[in-house]
C-alpha cells in the first residue's frame, strides 16, 4: 500500500507539468496578435502598437521560451522587472476584474468555499440516506420512485432548475433572494463593528454573535445549494444504492442473517459500512459536479464566488481569467485525488493489506 | 436465461429439433446478444418511456419545416425569426407582425387561430420560442452526434492501443488521460471555447470542438478496462497463436467484444453532453446571437429574472425541452445499463 501512495506522489509533478502544459497550450492556440489583447485594457489602434506589445511581452518568442517566461516569469524590457510566472503566483491582469487574477482568485475563493461546504451537507446526507432507502427497498414501488426521480434529477440542467428556483422561491413566494446579503446587512458586515475572520459569511455571522446576519446569509445561500444538490443527489443516491446491492449479495451477509442476528444490526454492522466505501470514490466526481455547479448558480443567483468570476470572464472573453480559474482548479482536483486515493487505500483493510 | 423461448411462428417449422432452446424470426436476424438487448428495451417501461421521447424529437427534427415554416424561401432556418427589437418578452398568443412565416401547415388551424401567433410566446428581442425549439431540435441532435461520435473515437483509439500494448504506452497514455480528467468538464470546456471564439468566430465550432477535447477520456479509460480483461481470453490468444496481425486482433475480436459497454456510454453521453452544450450557450461562449438553440433561448432569461413571475414562458418552455432531451437520453442508457451489466444480469436479490 505505502508503495502504491508513494507511486502516486512521484507522479503527481508530472500530472502538475501536463497540466500547466495543456493549459499553456490553450493559450498558444491564439496567435500573437490576439494574445497581445490579453496584456493590455484598450484595444491598441495602429499596427505598430501591437507589434510593439508583442515584442514587449516576447509574445513570438519560440513556444518553449515562451512557457518558460510564463512559468518563471521575465524581465520587462522597459522598467527592468521582473513580471509575470505562474510559479511567482502572478497570473497576469484580470480584465473583468480590473485586479490581478491570483489577488482575485484569492478574494473570491471563501465565497465559493462556503457555498461549497454548506451544499455538501445535503449532497452527502440526503444522497447517501436515500441511495440506502432505495437498496432496502430494492424493486419495490419506493426503489422505482427513487430511481425515476434520480433520473429527472440528473437530467435537469443546472441553469434551467437555478431559474425555476428564482421563478417560484424569489419571483413568487419572496422566500429567498439572490446576492450574498441583504444591502442593510452588507453595509454592516464591511463596516468596523463586523470583523471578517474566514470572509465566509455564515460563519463569520456566528464568530461576531450577530444571529441576524447569520439568518441573512442563511436566506441568500439556500437557494443556489440546492440547485447543486439536486444534480448530486441522483449520482450518489445511485452509487450508494448499487454498493448497497452489491454488499447484501455478500456471504458474509448470510451468515450474519444465519446467524440469527436482528436485521437492523446486519444492515448497520454488515452491509451499510461496506457499501460506503465504494461511494468514496466518487468523492472526486462529486467535487467536479460542484465546481461546475458553481460556474452556473453563482452567476444566476449572483453569488460574489469564483464561478461568477469564471462566468462573467468566459462571457467577455477573457482569456488569463479563465486560464488562471483553469489551473486553480487543476491543482484543486490533482490535490482532492490524492486525498480520495490514500482515504480509499486507508479506509478498505482489504486493499491495505493485499 | 430460458425465459427468451416464445410461441413458435409461422415459418419456424424447419428449425432443427434438436436446437437448444427455440429462437424466433428476429433473434436467428439480429443475434441472441441484440435480441436480448432489444427484447429489454422494448420490455422496460422506463426505456419505452426515453424512446418515445427520443422519437419525438427526432419528429420534431425532421419535421421542423412543417412544425414551423420559415418567414422566406431564403431564410436561414437556423436563424430564429424576430418579430421586432423590443426587449420585452410577449406572452403565448401575441399576434405575429413582422417576419410572419410564409404558410400555415395543415395542422395550423388546430391551435383555433386563423393567423400566425407565437405560439409559445417570445423571448427578449422578440425571438419567436416556437421556432426556436423545434429548430432547435436540429442543433441539439447534430452537436450531439458530432461530439459523441468524434469523442468515442478518440477515446476508442486511444482506449485500445494502451490496452492492447500495455507497458510504457499504456502508462505514457493514462497519465495523458489523467491530465485531462483533473479538469472539471465544463470549467476546461468553458476555457477552450472561449479562446476558440474569436478564431472561429461564434458558431457551433468552439464548443463543439472543446467538448470533444475534454469528452474522450471516458472512453479511453472503459475501452481500457475492457480490453485488459478481454484480452488474455482464449480466443485472442488463440488468434495470436496463428499468426493475426495486432490490427486485426483489436478490430476483429477486441472491439465487438467492447461494443456493448461502449454503447452504454455513449447514450449516456449524448443527453449529458446537450446540457453541457447548452451551458455553454447560456453562459455566452456558444453559437451566435439568434441561433436556433436551446441554451440560448434560455440564456436570454438572465435579465428577466426580477419578473419571471409574468414572463415564466421564457424559462419554462426551452426548459422543457432540454430536459426531456436530456431524459430521454439517460432513460434509453440507464435501461442499456441495467441489460448489459453482468452483474444485474439474473439477480436474485
Amino acid at each position: 500500500m505505502t508503495a502504491y501512495i508513494i507511486r502516486r506522489i512521484l507522479i503527481l509533478p508530472l500530472i502538475i507539468l501536463g497540466v500547466t502544459f495543456l493549459i499553456f497550450g490553450m493559450l498558444q492556440i491564439l496567435g500573437p496578435v490576439e494574445r497581445s489583447a490579453l496584456y493590455v485594457r484598450d484595444i491598441p489602434k495602429t499596427e505598430a502598437q501591437v507589434a510593439a506589445i508583442i515584442r514587449r511581452y516576447g509574445l513570438d518568442d519560440p513556444v518553449h521560451i515562451q512557457y518558460y517566461h510564463w512559468m518563471l516569469g521575465r524581465v520587462d524590457p522597459e522598467t527592468g522587472k521582473t513580471v509575470g510566472g505562474v510559479l511567482r503566483g502572478d497570473l497576469g491582469f484580470s480584465r473583468t476584474g480590473r485586479q490581478p487574477v491570483t489577488d482575485m482568485l484569492k478574494q473570491r475563493f471563501p465565497a465559493t468555499l462556503e457555498l461549497a461546504l454548506w451544499a455538501m451537507i445535503p449532497i452527502v446526507g440526503g444522497g447517501v440516506w436515500l441511495g440506502i432507502k432505495a437498496a432496502l427497498h430494492h424493486n419495490k414501488p419506493l426503489d422505482q420512485i427513487f430511481r425515476v426521480l434520480a433520473t429527472i434529477g440528473w437530467s435537469f440542467p443546472t441553469f434551467v432548475f437555478a431559474l425555476l428556483m428564482l421563478l417560484i422561491f424569489y419571483a413568487k413566494l419572496n422566500w429567498f433572494q439572490p446576492g450574498r446579503l441583504s444591502t442593510e446587512y452588507m453595509l454592516l458586515v464591511q463596516s468596523p463593528v463586523f470583523t471578517q475572520y474566514t470572509r465566509m459569511m455564515t460563519v463569520d455571522a456566528l464568530l461576531n454573535l450577530r444571529f441576524d446576519v447569520f439568518i441573512d446569509a442563511l436566506r441568500h445561500i439556500v437557494m443556489p445549494v440546492v440547485t447543486l444538490a439536486v444534480v448530486q443527489w441522483a449520482l450518489l443516491l445511485r452509487i450508494t444504492r448499487s454498493s448497497m446491492l452489491e454488499a447484501m449479495r455478500q456471504d458474509y451477509v448470510r451468515t450474519a442473517r444465519a446467524k440469527g442476528l436482528h436485521e437492523k444490526t446486519v444492515v448497520n454492522r454488515h452491509i451499510r459500512r461496506n457499501a460506503l466505501i465504494p461511494v468514496i470514490t466518487i468523492a472526486g466526481a462529486t467535487l467536479a459536479g460542484l465546481m461546475n455547479g458553481v460556474l452556473v448558480t453563482e452567476i444566476i443567483f449572483n453569488y460574489p464566488g469564483l464561478g461568477q468570476m469564471a462566468a462573467q470572464a468566459a462571457l467577455q472573453l477573457d482569456v488569463l481569467t479563465m486560464l488562471g480559474f483553469a489551473l486553480f482548479n487543476g491543482i484543486l482536483f490533482i490535490g482532492a485525488f490524492l486525498i480520495i486515493d490514500i482515504l480509499y487505500v486507508v479506509i478498505d483493510p482489504r486493499i491495505r493489506l493485499s | 436465461m430460458t425465459t427468451d423461448s416464445t410461441t413458435p411462428v409461422a415459418g419456424l417449422g424447419k428449425i432443427q429439433p434438436d436446437t437448444l432452446r427455440k429462437q424466433n424470426r428476429m433473434e436467428r436476424l439480429v443475434g441472441p446478444e441484440w435480441y436480448r438487448l432489444l427484447k429489454g428495451l422494448v420490455t422496460n417501461p422506463l426505456s419505452v418511456a426515453g424512446i418515445v421521447i427520443l422519437f419525438g424529437f427526432i419528429f420534431m427534427a425532421v419535421m421542423a419545416p412543417v412544425l414551423a415554416p420559415a418567414p422566406d424561401p431564403n431564410w436561414n432556418t437556423n436563424l430564429i425569426p424576430r418579430d421586432g427589437y423590443k426587449p420585452e418578452p410577449k406572452p403565448p398568443g401575441t399576434p405575429w407582425k413582422l417576419n410572419v412565416p410564409q404558410t400555415q401547415p395543415f395542422w395550423y388551424s388546430l391551435t383555433g387561430n386563423e393567423e400566425w401567433v407565437h405560439l409559445l410566446g417570445t423571448t427578449s428581442g422578440q425571438y419567436d420560442i416556437w421556432y426556436g425549439i423545434i429548430w432547435g431540435t436540429r442543433t441539439a441532435l447534430f452537436a450531439g452526434s458530432v461530439v459523441v461520435l468524434a469523442s468515442a473515437a478518440i477515446g476508442i483509439l486511444v482506449g485500445s492501443v494502451a490496452g492492447f500494448y500495455g507497458g510504457w504506452v499504456d502508462e505514457v497514455l493514462m497519465r495523458i488521460v489523467e491530465v485531462f480528467i483533473v479538469f472539471p468538464g465544463l470549467v476546461a470546456v468553458l476555457v477552450l471555447s472561449s479562446i476558440l471564439i474569436p478564431i472561429f468566430g461564434r458558431s457551433l465550432w468552439p464548443a463543439i470542438i472543446a467538448l470533444t477535447v475534454f469528452g474522450w477520456m471516458g472512453y479511453a479509460r472503459l475501452l481500457r478496462g475492457d480490453i485488459l480483461t478481454n484480452k488474455e481470453r482464449d480466443y485472442v490468444l488463440a488468434s495470436k497463436a496463428s499468426g493475426a496481425k495486432d490490427m486485426h486482433i483489436i478490430t476483429r475480436h477486441v472491439l465487438p467484444n467492447a461494443i456493448f459497454p461502449t454503447l452504454v456510454f455513449l447514450s449516456l453521453d449524448m443527453g449529458a453532453i446537450v446540457i453541457a452544450f447548452a451551458t455553454l450557450s447560456f453562459l455566452g461562449v456558444g453559437v451566435e446571437v439568434g441561433y436556433a438553440d436551446w441554451g440560448q433561448i434560455v440564456s436570454f432569461a438572465r435579465d428577466w429574472i426580477l419578473t419571471l413571475d409574468q414572463h415564466w414562458y421564457i424559462v419554462l418552455f426551452p426548459g422543457l425541452a432540454l430536459l426531456l432531451y436530456g431524459l430521454g437520453w439517460n432513460l434509453l442508457g440507464d435501461a442499456l445499463r441495467d441489460i448489459l451489466d453482468p452483474k444485474l444480469r439474473g439477480k436474485t436479490v
